[in-house]
């Protein structure tokens, strides 16, 4: 049904502001010293807000504050919710509990990755699925036949990413009483004002973290609350730069960054199987029939896999971002698609897709041309890459349960 | 998903459907030494061969009125009783406003009675060019689409026989062929034709059944399609469809040792990770088979009998897309004396009649039902069952059947009103062409492509089971993922007109399926 | 006499990008244009003091790069400028725009549907990936399936190696799509009927068919292949009007040496021993060429320009039954003040753009009806556009041109001929139309110049006023246009050549044919290029 006229006039001031601000602009705008933004599926987001490398530190050692809202937000709910989410992602919904957070994949019937995501289990029956890419009319289409509501929440619904060592301490001084119980991916909800906050123990940092999630209305008194309980606790405002840093040693990827997503992808040869992107984890061959599993089991048993995405430890500390991999420095092995220095593990770390024999059978005598521009020369260098298993860095204060203060 | 049944039926092979496609299929499985049952909604078997009585005294003889393309592999493979197909090859009137109608008499205007001897000529050079064409494209009909991005060696071999069939008439009719390959009827006659009586009929028999006008380009497929047909060992010949068919195809059924059970329709699919292993009836009784032939719609097949859960987005996106909505309403007029066609013999009255004055006439009869409007001045094709089969009606009496186009599915207003309207406007037009038809009248049964969903189970009423335009045809018959009659489904297998090569009484689809599922490549 | 290397017959953009390349390889050119100023239907013509009407084709996309480089087009004078936007008006009041920010163009289609906005990003893709299959054939001959030359041999192994790169689903995608009606492609995406109507605009301009007509997804790709400076699939307007890109062909042609003649009417190609020696211009003059080529359509070279009797019957039959049935009219329009479209809210970057009124799929189908039963339409489909919002070299300041293409408008009324009565009826369907959007919209106008194709047939020489110089359906595509077995330039006249838009890859101010041609002739005289880019890699 196409809204009626009135409706639509009343959105025709869309085009004012090309840039959407998120509900918490307002506060990281105030607190904003770099002028530093980009556009984050159409919203104006922070690359940085003060200084990029101590935003890092920020994570990694007191408690940061991202705002997430622009991530793409679904709700699904209905009776067949959990059957439709089964048909539609590669894990097993069934074992997902009520309360509880599934990282988790979705595939076209090739089997190709359409975007990976977090599944929050709201209730048994309302799941809200978080992911980079927009999906709405697959997710629709995939609702033939199921007896489910999609409706897309992005701009309604806020979300806060809380990241960092004394990220909990925060929260139990903002007053979520029995915080302290929550487990890792596991979910529980808050009074705030005279709405609900949804916070669960999940993060794309690798560290002790937490997301919040909120009605667009109450985003800035929720800010305002953490603010005030993190002010003796170091909490800072964050931009994507220094979150970016902490996934790349967290071992995650990100769509469209380290691999194609199916529907961006033009060229037939850039999408990708779950079992090439280190998601094989993921697809659970014993679960009932979902999107893609005939040709990801085919692809395994004639094992025609052409891609592994694998983690490397390159010598130097020299960034290897967007460096071509080579086997004995002759033969073109694949592509680095993420790389930082670490500071927190002392390493020069990377992701790259390989193809395969290369990362497979063959995982020894590889290298990494890197490309460093100084002062307008290049330092060409090739380097000694190894692999080695993701996450590059693990901190058991992401786990433990309760929680440390710091 | 197992059902509770006490009762457990084991099969090697389940067909769901007792059309003719769904019994030759059958027939073939069993040949070859399986048990086969067959499921039927209805009462009684033979699809749209299927005749019913509509009114006391008279019956039709189906949806079908013509047979044109019965495949011989089909009646051969089958020992399939062809009483049913004996008769004189029926002549094809094309009706004239003026009362003298132009006739083609053998098979598709072998000779044309009623024309000029330079427009004669002309049709025949315009056949002869067609019916070589078309014999190129049958080469494609009669055997399973390749696999794109597969070609086996027997697609190769059969590209290189149709190119080198190409060739053996010359360059120019091999250029000629690329050339019209996807072209509009309408320009065709053109080029060919000065008779609208003639250039009319081409049109129709382009559009019969087809959501395209003569001007569409690509609408020149259809006539191809027709041309690919033969009967009684002549490409393009026809009879008038008379009783039969339907028992001879149950008879070769039951003589291959096939179960047929009627009454018994199909509530849903069994299937678990994406393999198929039986069905469950409405009765909530289960059958069990590793192999299930659908010889259904396949929109039915796959939105109403199966768990879209078993399925693929993108397959289940694919099927919705399916275009198949008829644009074709069946008449049927129990009479009480034979009519009188102005201009027509009592001779050819046993033949088709074919009501399309011009290519414009098509043409602005198809325009209303692009914005879901029936035509005020339909275009129609006329056959008198009961001159063929007297069975039909009482002595003396007589049938009409007709189909009548354009009348789309989806009617803006609605059929429950639309359905008188059309009736009187297509017995005014009838009318015009049979004066004193209408005092004749016993009675009239109007079917619309509703009524026949309902009556056939063939959702929007269309009888190729989706829309035979290039994009639904060979590898994308029905749909890509599909088009060689195995499934995404593993075990379930589709054998409809919805199928490659498409619909008519032909009988290749259940050939093809069936042969590919013998074949024993695994799904 | 001069005898000439090459004799152009017709300074259209095309006949002058085969002129440049020829002159360029050393050859000595002769342009022989029977108007008084060159550039067939690429022309900004002075109708009324102070402005420059791009009076036939109006938009700028199609142009090959590579062309516009190897002739230094540029240096002679061409800019591109990009559309900003575009709207479609609704009959309720309110519009449906496009703009050229991603998150805002998805957000204008949310208005309407949530599903839609996102489904246009993958209705995008999947239209870019047939684009990125076809755009390299743009400059490529096309090869002759039945030749069995190994060249041609060879250029289909390329096509099927090409097809190969696609997965097998979207090789089935493919032949669906060229098939399919542009319609029918938009149900499977959308469910809005003025996205589709929006959508559906590439597929039937310049087109005598309907948007439910199978192939016009085919023709939504023609007109989606084009550029702008790499921006794929976008439009814009040559600063100083269409004519820029033509004056600046006939500048680079004479920089290089080349000779124009304006007001040379060719009468005949001339023949001795069934070889073209040369033309006969209208006053009798004759002049002599080593070859003649012909900028014209394929009907009026063939049945005008050459004698029945030097063809083979097969060929004058198929000539004569080229399709290339006129749909398009124009009017152009010079406005005292820019127009005001109250719908659009105030400093809309639409006005920047293109402008439609037809929003649904039925009223675009049954202007099409109309066409088909021999009248123009009623409620005609308007592709407007208003070039001086961005170029102010068209008009005196403040003061603007506006370009209407309408759609649908036949060569004949009811089979009689055109008369100016029915003209000024045309224009009214259009001006009316545009005044039920835009109060106060006729007592801007100036001046206005209507052309039906009986205008763009007397003027520029298209038959039947085809602006594509033959209708783009699969008959007469590829290695069909404009005849079986000659579609590589040469026809049944040793000497005599093609390069008009009637040849392959079509029409469109692209210039492919010109320089396709250019490319025969020389192979033929076994002499190479100065410089002739191949096509852009498509990575």
């Amino acid at each position: 049904m196409i809204p009626d006229v009135t409706l639509r006039r009343s959105r025709q001031a869309h085009i004012a502001t090309p840039r959407l601000e998120t509900p918490f602009h307002a506060r990281i705008a105030a607190l904003d010293e770099t002028n530093d933004w980009y556009s984050w599926a159409g919203y104006k987001a922070a690359h940085s807000v003060f200084d990029e490398e101590l935003e890092y530190f920020a994570i990694r050692s007191t408690a940061a504050l991202f705002d997430i809202s622009p991530m793409v937000k679904y709700r699904i709910s209905g009776p067949d919710a959990e059957r439709y989410l089964n048909r539609l992602t590669l894990r097993d919904v069934a074992k997902l509990k009520a309360h509880r957070v599934q990282y988790t994949a979705w595939c076209d019937d090739h089997g190709h990755v359409l975007d990976d995501g977090t599944l929050f289990r709201l209730a048994p029956d309302t799941f809200r699925l978080c992911c980079q890419e927009r999906h709405l009319p697959w997710l629709l289409d995939s609702a033939i036949g199921f007896d489910v509501e999609i409706a897309e929440e992005t701009t309604e619904i806020a979300g806060l990413a809380l990241q960092g060592p004394t990220s909990f301490a925060v929260l139990a001084n903002a007053g979520f009483d029995g915080i302290e119980q929550l487990k890792p991916f596991q979910i529980a909800e808050f009074s705030h004002d005279d709405t609900r906050v949804t916070i669960s123990r999940t993060g794309f940092t690798g560290d002790l973290g937490y997301e919040l999630f909120v009605p667009a209305g109450a985003a800035l008194s929720l800010w305002d609350r953490l603010w005030m309980a993190g002010r003796n606790l170091g909490i800072r405002a964050i931009g994507y730069a220094a979150l970016n840093r902490t996934r790349i040693e967290a071992g995650f990827i990100v769509a469209n960054a380290d691999f194609m997503t199916a529907e961006a992808a033009l060229r037939a040869d850039r999408a990708r199987l779950p079992d090439e992107i280190g998601l094989d984890w993921l697809v659970d061959a014993e679960k009932p029939f979902f999107n893609g599993r005939h040709a990801i089991l085919e692809a395994r048993r004639n094992q025609s896999l052409k891609y592994i995405l694998v983690g490397l430890e390159i010598e130097g500390n020299i960034p290897a971002e967007g460096a071509i991999v080579y086997h004995r420095k002759k033969h073109e092995a694949g592509l680095v698609s993420a790389a930082i220095w670490s500071p927190l593990a002392k390493r020069n770390i990377a992701i790259a897709t390989l193809e395969r024999p290369y990362g497979s059978r063959i995982v020894d005598d590889l290298w990494v041309e890197i490309y460093a521009s100084r002062e307008l020369q290049y330092q060409k260098m090739m380097k000694r890459a190894t692999i080695v298993p993701r996450p590059f860095i693990k901190l058991d204060r992401r786990t433990a349960t309760p929680p440390g203060l710091f | 998903m197992t059902s509770s049944s006490p009762t457990v039926n084991r099969y090697d092979a389940i067909v769901i459907g007792g059309g003719h496609n769904g019994l030759t299929a059958a027939t073939l499985l069993a040949q070859s030494g399986r048990q086969v049952i067959v499921l039927e909604a209805a009462d009684s078997l033979g699809g749209a061969l299927r005749g019913h009585a509509f009114h006391p005294g008279f019956r039709a003889p189906g949806l079908v009125h013509i047979l044109n393309r019965l495949d011989p592999e089909v009646i051969r493979l089958l020992k399939l009783d062809t009483t049913a197909l004996s008769g004189h090859p029926a002549p094809t009137v094309a009706l004239s406003e003026l009362g003298n109608p132009a006739i083609l008499r053998g098979a598709y205007g072998e000779t044309l009675d009623g024309v000029s001897a330079q427009e004669a000529v002309a049709f025949a050079e315009m056949r002869r060019k067609l019916v070589f064409q078309a014999g190129i494209l049958r080469r494609f009909l009669r055997r399973r689409p390749p696999e794109i991005g597969r070609i086996t060696l027997n697609d190769m071999t059969s590209f290189a026989g149709a190119g080198l069939s190409l060739l053996r008439k010359g360059r120019e009719e091999g250029r000629d062929f690329l050339r019209m390959l996807l072209m509009n009827v309408a320009d065709v006659a053109d080029e060919y034709l000065d008779d609208d009586r003639l250039k009319g009929l081409l049109a129709f028999d382009a559009t019969l059944g087809i959501h395209l006008g003569p001007r569409s380009p690509t609408s020149l497929l259809g006539l191809y399609y027709r041309l690919t047909g033969e009967i009684n060992g002549a490409i393009g010949n026809q009879i008038v469809a008379r009783g039969g068919l339907a028992q001879a195809f149950e008879r070769a059924a039951r003589a291959a040792g096939v179960t047929i059970r009627t009454g018994a329709a199909v509530a849903r699919i069994i299937a678990d990770r994406g393999t198929a292993s039986g069905v469950v009836l409405e009765t909530g009784e289960t059958l069990s088979a590793p192999v299930i032939v659908s010889a259904i719609h396949p929109q039915a097949t796959f939105l109403k009998l199966t768990d879209t859960a078993e399925l693929g987005t993108g397959f289940v996106r694919a099927i919705g897309n399916i275009r198949s909505r008829g644009n074709v309403a069946k008449l049927d007029l129990a009479l009480d004396r034979l009519p009188d066609f102005t201009g027509v013999s009592r001779a050819d009255l046993s033949g088709r009649l074919v009501l399309a004055r011009s290519i414009d006439h098509v043409e602005t009869a198809f325009n209303p039902a692009k914005y879901g409007a029936f035509s005020c001045d339909p275009v129609m094709e006329i056959t008198l069952p009961s001159l063929s089969d007297p069975s039909l009606a009482p002595p003396g009496a007589a049938t009409l059947s007709a189909l009548v186009q354009f009348a789309p599915y989806a009617l803006k207003t609605g059929w429950d009103s639309g359905r008188a309207e059309f009736l009187a406007i297509i017995l005014e037009k009838l009318e015009h062409y049979a004066p004193g038809l209408g005092n004749s009248v016993v009675a009239a049964s109007l079917m619309t492509p509703v009524d026949i969903e309902a009556r056939y189970h063939m959702p929007g009423g269309h009888w190729h089971h989706g829309e035979l335009q290039a994009d639904q045809l060979l590898v994308n018959r029905p749909v890509n993922q599909a088009a060689g009659y195995a499934t995404p489904l593993k075990g379930l297998y589709l054998a409809s007109a919805g199928a490659h090569p498409g619909g008519g009484i032909s009988g290749l689809p259940g050939l093809l399926a069936a042969r590919h599922i013998l074949s024993g490549e695994k799904p | 006499m001069k005898k000439y290397d090459v004799v152009m017959i017709g300074g259209g953009h095309n006949g002058l990008v085969a002129a440049c390349y020829l002159q360029r390889a050393g050859l000595d050119v002769l342009v022989l244009e029977k108007n008084d100023w060159v550039g067939g239907a690429a022309t900004s013509r002075e109708m009324t003091p102070g402005f420059l009407y791009s009076n036939c084709s109006y938009v700028c996309s199609l142009f090959r790069p590579e062309i516009m480089r190897d002739l230094e087009l540029p240096k002679h004078g061409l800019q591109v400028i990009a559309y900003e936007g575009g709207a479609v008006f609704t009959r309720d009041g309110d519009y449906l725009a496009s703009y050229r920010d991603h998150d805002s163009h998805r957000r204008e289609f949310a208005r309407y549907s949530k599903r839609d906005a996102e489904a246009y990003e993958r209705y995008a893709r999947d239209v870019t990936r047939q684009c990125r299959f076809i755009q390299p054939l743009l400059m490529r001959t096309a090869p002759d399936p039945f030749s069995f030359k190994p060249r041609d041999l060879a250029e289909l192994l390329y096509l099927g190696r090409k097809f190969g790169d696609f997965s097998a689903h979207d090789m089935a995608q493919t032949l669906r799509f060229w098939t399919m009606s542009i319609s029918d492609f938009l149900d499977e995406y959308f469910e809005t009927d003025v996205i589709k109507a929006y959508l559906a605009l590439s597929g039937i301009i310049g087109t005598a068919l309907g948007p439910m007509s199978p192939g016009t997804a085919y023709v939504l790709l023609h007109h989606y292949m084009g550029e702008v400076d790499g921006s794929v699939g976008a439009w814009g307007y040559a600063r100083g009007g269409m004519g820029a890109v033509t004056q600046a062909l006939a500048s680079s042609f004479r920089a290089s040496g080349g000779t124009i003649r304006t007001g040379a009417d060719v009468e005949k190609v001339m023949t001795r021993s069934g070889r073209a020696t040369g033309v006969r211009l209208a006053d009798g003059e004759e002049v002599h060429g080593g070859l003649v080529v012909s900028n014209a359509d394929v009907k009026r070279t063939f049945l005008k320009l050459v004698d029945e009797d030097a063809l083979p019957e097969t060929f004058v039959h198929r000539v004569k039954h080229f399709k290339m049935r006129g749909s398009s009219g124009k009017l152009n329009i010079a406005l005292d003040s820019l127009p005001e479209f109250p719908a659009l809210p105030t400093g809309s970057s639409c006005i920047r753009g293109d402008m439609h009124f037809t929003d649904s799929m039925e009223r675009m189908e049954r202007a099409y009806d109309d066409w088909k039963a021999g009248h123009f339409s009623a409620d005609p489909f308007v592709d407007m556009v208003i070039p001086t919002t961005l170029d102010p070299t068209m008009a005196p300041p403040g003061k603007h041109f506006m370009s209407c293409f309408v759609q649908y408008c036949p060569p004949k009324i009811d089979g009689e001929d055109w008369t100016d009565a029915d003209r000024d009826a045309f224009a009214e369907t259009v001006i009316s139309q545009i005044a039920d959007y835009s109060p106060g919209f006729r007592d801007r106008i100036l001046h206005m110049e209507v052309r039906t194709p009986r205008e763009i047939e007397a003027e520029v020489g298209l038959t039947e006023g085809n602006i594509f110089q033959g209708e783009l359906t699969f008959d007469q595509l590829l290695f069909n246009r404009p005849v079986p077995g000659y579609a590589q330039y040469r026809s049944p006249v040793p000497g005599l050549y093609l390069c008009g838009s009637s040849t392959h890859p079509g029409g469109g101010v692209m210039g492919a044919p010109g320089r396709n041609a250019a490319a025969e002739i020389l192979r033929d005289l076994k002499r190479k290029p100065n410089q002739m880019s191949p096509a852009h890699d498509v990575i």
